[in-house]
């Protein structure tokens, strides 16, 4: 349980469904969530590094800015899918695909 | 009994992961998404990053998730019971997301790590908020920019202009 490996492997499956969710989805939101699962998975990865390369802390320190890159993203990229539905009527990114309307 | 804990958690954040991306309900998938934050929470607790995992179910399951829930509202008529979406080639994706895990998982377990000596931390905060106010100070300087621009861009953008 406590070995290095199986939490790599453990984010490496978290990335794989992200990965999945941004691939197969179409609606903007449920890609959103798809990005959301792979910056955790890259999370899972810094703190288990930074605990088993003897606590180095500033592997915590990366966590956090990623938590805050995460927040500021979900903000800006609904407010871009708002937009895209005030605009389009719909969030399905296989059919927004002008810029302008 | 850890390891019961351990595995217990490991289990619910990688099978609500795995609803996040497969159910047709986006409500569910929203759901699902809280109870994967809690379960990548918990793995943060076995790793020593106490701190960390506060700041996820505060930052995550406070924010984020309220955001995507407000979006999904936003963008559906309520009216329409049918708040569900498709997904396209899930069997081409599915092949290549499974490539992706095996070229990886064949990677993480062929590496020789370099790993040291685990010690116990005195405490983690104290030198998250040290390393912060030291080292990553410019970084942190520049987060809290990128914030303030993520907000005025965010309400900028959803204004509905005239």
């Amino acid at each position: 349980m406590d070995s290095l490996n199986t939490y790599l492997f453990i984010a490496a499956i978290l990335f794989s469904l992200g990965l999945f969710g941004v691939i197969t989805r179409r609606n903007g939101v449920a890609v959103l969530m798809g990005i959301e699962l792979i910056l955790n998975a890259a999370n899972l990865n810094f703190i288990a590094f930074a605990k088993f390369g003897g606590m180095n802390m500033s592997g915590h320190i990366f966590a956090l800015f990623v938590i805050i890159m995460a927040a500021a993203e979900a903000a800006v990229a609904l407010a871009i899918i708002i937009n895209m539905y005030n605009n389009f009527k719909t969030i399905n990114v296989d059919d927004v695909q002008e810029l302008r309307q | 009994m850890a390891d019961l804990a351990f595995w217990m958690i490991v289990l619910l954040t990688l099978v609500s992961a795995a609803i996040v991306v497969l159910n047709r309900n986006l409500v569910y998938s929203a759901i699902a998404l809280l109870f994967t934050f809690f379960g990548v929470a918990g793995l943060y607790v076995f790793l020593w990053a106490d701190f960390l995992a506060g700041v996820q179910v505060i930052i995550y399951v406070g924010g984020i998730l309220v955001l995507i829930i407000f979006g999904i509202m936003l963008t559906n008529r309520i009216t329409s019971v049918n708040i569900s979406h498709t997904s396209v080639q899930k069997s081409m994706g599915g092949l290549v997301v499974l490539g992706i895990l095996s070229v990886l998982g064949i990677m993480i377990f062929n590496t020789p790590w370099l790993q040291t000596e685990f010690v116990e931390p005195v405490q983690t905060t104290a030198t998250i908020g040290t390393l912060l106010m030291m080292d990553y100070l410019l970084p942190f300087e520049v987060a809290s920019l990128l914030l303030l621009a993520a907000l005025m861009g965010a309400a900028m953008l959803s204004r509905r202009n005239e």
